[in-house]
């Protein structure tokens, strides 16, 4: 019996369909091979490295952007589990007590972020945000020596905030005073609102939504190699410079050797504690040392350890972040008396950064010591679990770097933060965002943190730092 | 005694509509979004509709928070405004003033003379119960440093933010009612603890708390001179119906 004429057609429809899908415009369609798992080969704008200030940057320039759709972004993660990335490894929290002013800006912009991230991150359709914010504060407990110093930081820090203390409550608030009786503290500064732990991982799916929603493509794979085109100028007095302009990324596949070269204008090293050998790659610090060729970007990968421990006569519900002279900070975490803490190495305890092991003998010695020194009810506790993380850690002055490069004229950076990069991210994507479009730091002025104090040896020295 | 002849139909039937319009806004909606859902997937117009009507609601509730600088510069901080938010769309705003009974601010013209009249009288009680109060709004609460009793049931909102902010009332603030807020969390209660002055806390009806009779444990902890209504130990949900019924009957219309 002839067979029906359509009856071996059902299969060869569905993929007549398909093939002519891929081929009318908008359709991804390479007749030689399947390129559809490597990035665009053009991006206006290519983001290496996908923590909370990659995408922070990414959000902003789609935000700021004159005509919706008029920049193409494409953000370039190594590691989309971040098993390593510092953001998710963080404790999470926010502070304005700061320093440097600049710094204490950007902290309070970024908490108005969070505050209305719902507003800001609103994707249709999707459940709101929820941070898990806790808006318990910051204490930060000074010895004799630094009691000037911080008095000196509570007063720039309230005349940012427009805050008006009035003349009787110079001290610390009653309830703050009667929260550890014997902690015998003499002088502290305490943050009373905006300052808190959130969750970052919350902050980092938020954004990735948001950011995805927006139009900015992503792509898992490592950069090897920036090609870049130069050329000789002269300076007013003379001097020959050669400036470098990166046209090309070469963006490596995972588990591959197959790369995509990614025509760019403008890259953003957002990498964090790798971002050193990303400046390395496209030639910063090439030159003899103490030039501006020469100078290489300062920040490198610092291993921590953040240990979580259980302590059933710690302090309640009304504890803050607790941040002693001696380094060590703890907060509390949850209802069920846990707490999450650690310490800031020295010089020379500071761990091999080579891979995220914990050393759980640094707690035994150096951080329950301390702990339970500050606090007597931490001399009986237990620890339950511990893990390592990486500062993107400045090694000129712990504070980040934000801007373009003066010779390599279209890499911008914004890293270097030194541990509290997750806490400023909106801000500095702001700022970075303004710096490419506009050419200049619009709201919040960040030139102290430029990358020609490296050259020039202008320290923006935080003495805030946990 | 001091009472304005307001309306009072909507207060009482818009008392429990609003308690579960608070706790589930979008739900009611769901079913007549679906068409427009469909569309918004396929077209970027209808996409950039939705998102324009997202941002008008979102802009509703800053407006209705928006602050008068200019009024409390000239006249001090114990005039209320008659504009502050209301909810559903009437202002609708009860205060006690030093001995007095109840006033409720309902409308624009009569409530700022009468208003006027106390503007140099500290106000003791704010009831905001059901209001589109947030953080920006609070400012015009926060500027009342003599309130002992401040409500804010049942306010859809509030959240942890705002409650950080509750530590500019800690001298005088006595009593504070929370009960029945849809964001407000036990990490937002944690901050209560600068209300060293505080007598009387309800935290009934969070359904953000992840723990109820812990967080209650944890709070009594947190504050020792006060006593704290929450939901119980038990947490039985017959004794939270009580509560409610109580609750809506002994709502705060002058006899």
């Amino acid at each position: 019996m002839p067979s029906l004429p359509f009856s071996e057609w059902d299969g060869k429809v569905s993929e007549i369909k398909k093939k002519i899908q891929s081929v009318i415009p908008g359709g991804a369609w390479n007749p030689l091979y399947d390129t559809s798992h490597l990035p665009p080969e053009h991006s206006d704008v290519v983001i290496v490295g996908g923590g909370v200030l990659g995408l922070s940057v990414a959000y902003w320039l789609k935000r700021l952007e004159k005509q919706r759709g008029a920049i193409k972004v494409l953000v370039v993660e190594r590691d989309h589990t971040y098993s390593q990335a510092s953001t998710v490894l963080s404790v999470g929290g926010i502070r304005q007590q700061f320093s440097l002013p600049e710094n204490i800006q950007l902290s309070l912009f970024s908490v108005e972020f969070l505050r209305n991230i719902n507003e800001y991150l609103a994707v249709v359709d999707d459940p709101p945000l929820d941070l898990q914010f806790n808006p318990s504060g910051y204490l930060f407990l000074a010895s004799e020596k630094g009691a000037a110093t911080m008095e000196n930081n509570v007063k720039v820090q309230s005349l940012i905030k427009e805050e008006h203390v009035p003349p009787g409550q110079q001290g610390l608030p009653k309830a703050m005073l009667a929260l550890c009786p014997s902690m015998g503290f003499d002088s502290g500064a305490v943050g009373l609102e905006n300052e808190g732990w959130f969750d970052p991982w919350s902050l980092l799916q938020g954004l990735r939504r948001k950011v995805q929603s927006m139009g900015v493509l992503f792509c898992q794979g490592e950069v090897t190699r920036f090609v870049s085109s130069s050329d000789r100028m002269e300076t007013p007095s003379g001097e020959e410079v050669i400036l470098k302009k990166i046209h090309e990324v070469h963006v490596k596949v995972d588990h591959s050797q197959e790369y995509q070269p990614v025509e760019c204008a403008i890259v953003v090293n957002t990498a964090g504690a790798w971002s050193g050998q990303i400046a390395e790659l496209a030639g910063i610090g090439k030159g003899p040392p103490g030039t501006l060729q020469g100078t290489k970007l300062p920040v490198e990968p610092r291993k921590r350890y953040v240990y979580l421990w259980h302590c059933p006569q710690g302090p309640g519900l009304e504890a803050p972040l607790l941040a002693d002279p001696s380094g060590a900070y703890f907060r509390r975490d949850g209802l069920g008396n846990n707490y999450l803490g650690g310490c800031s190495p020295t010089a020379e305890e500071e761990p091999d950064p080579g891979n995220l092991e914990v050393d759980h003998d640094f707690f035994q010695d150096k951080v329950w010591p301390l702990l339970a020194q500050r606090v007597p009810a931490f001399e009986t506790l237990k620890v339950k679990s511990a893990w390592a993380g990486y500062y993107d850690y400045n090694t000129f002055d712990q504070n980040g770097v934000v801007g373009p490069h003066p010779l390599v004229v279209n890499m911008y950076f914004a890293t270097g933060f030194s541990g509290h990069g997750l806490q400023q991210a909106p801000a500095v994507g702001r700022a970075v965002a303004e710096m490419v479009l506009e050419g200049h730091f619009q709201t919040i002025d960040l030139s102290p943190f430029l990358f020609s104090r490296f050259y020039l040896g202008e320290k923006a020295q935080e003495h805030c730092i946990i | 005694s001091l009472r304005l002849a307001a309306p009072v139909w909507n207060w009482g039937t818009g008392s429990i509509r609003g308690l579960s319009r608070a706790v589930d806004p979008e739900g009611i909606q769901r079913k007549g979004r679906t068409l427009f859902q469909f569309l918004a997937d396929r077209f970027y117009d209808v996409a950039a509709v939705r998102e324009y009507l997202l941002r008008k609601q979102v802009l509703k509730v800053h407006q209705k928070n928006r602050s008068f600088t200019y009024i409390k510069e000239r006249y001090g901080p114990n005039l209320f405004d008659p504009q502050l938010p209301g909810y559903p769309a009437n202002p609708v705003f009860l205060s006690r003033f030093q001995d007095k009974e109840w006033m409720r601010s309902s409308g624009r013209g009569l409530s700022f003379l009468e208003f006027w009249e106390f503007r140099a009288v500290p106000i003791e009680a704010v009831d905001a119960s059901g209001c589109a109060i947030n953080y920006q709004g609070l400012d015009h609460l926060l500027a009342l440093k003599e309130l002992q009793s401040l409500s804010l049931r049942c306010c859809p909102h509030v959240d942890d933010w705002c409650l950080s902010r509750l530590h500019q009332l800690a001298d005088s603030l006595q009593e504070l009612s929370l009960a029945g807020c849809p964001r407000i969390s036990e990490r937002g209660l944690a901050c209560l603890h600068h209300l060293w002055n505080l007598r009387r806390l309800d935290i009934s009806h969070l359904p953000a708390v992840s723990n109820p009779g812990l967080t209650q444990i944890l709070v009594e902890e947190m504050l020792p001179n006060c006593e704290v209504l929450g939901a119980g130990w038990a947490q039985g949900l017959k004794l939270g119906l009580e509560e409610q019924s109580q609750d809506t009957a002994s709502s705060p219309i002058p006899a």
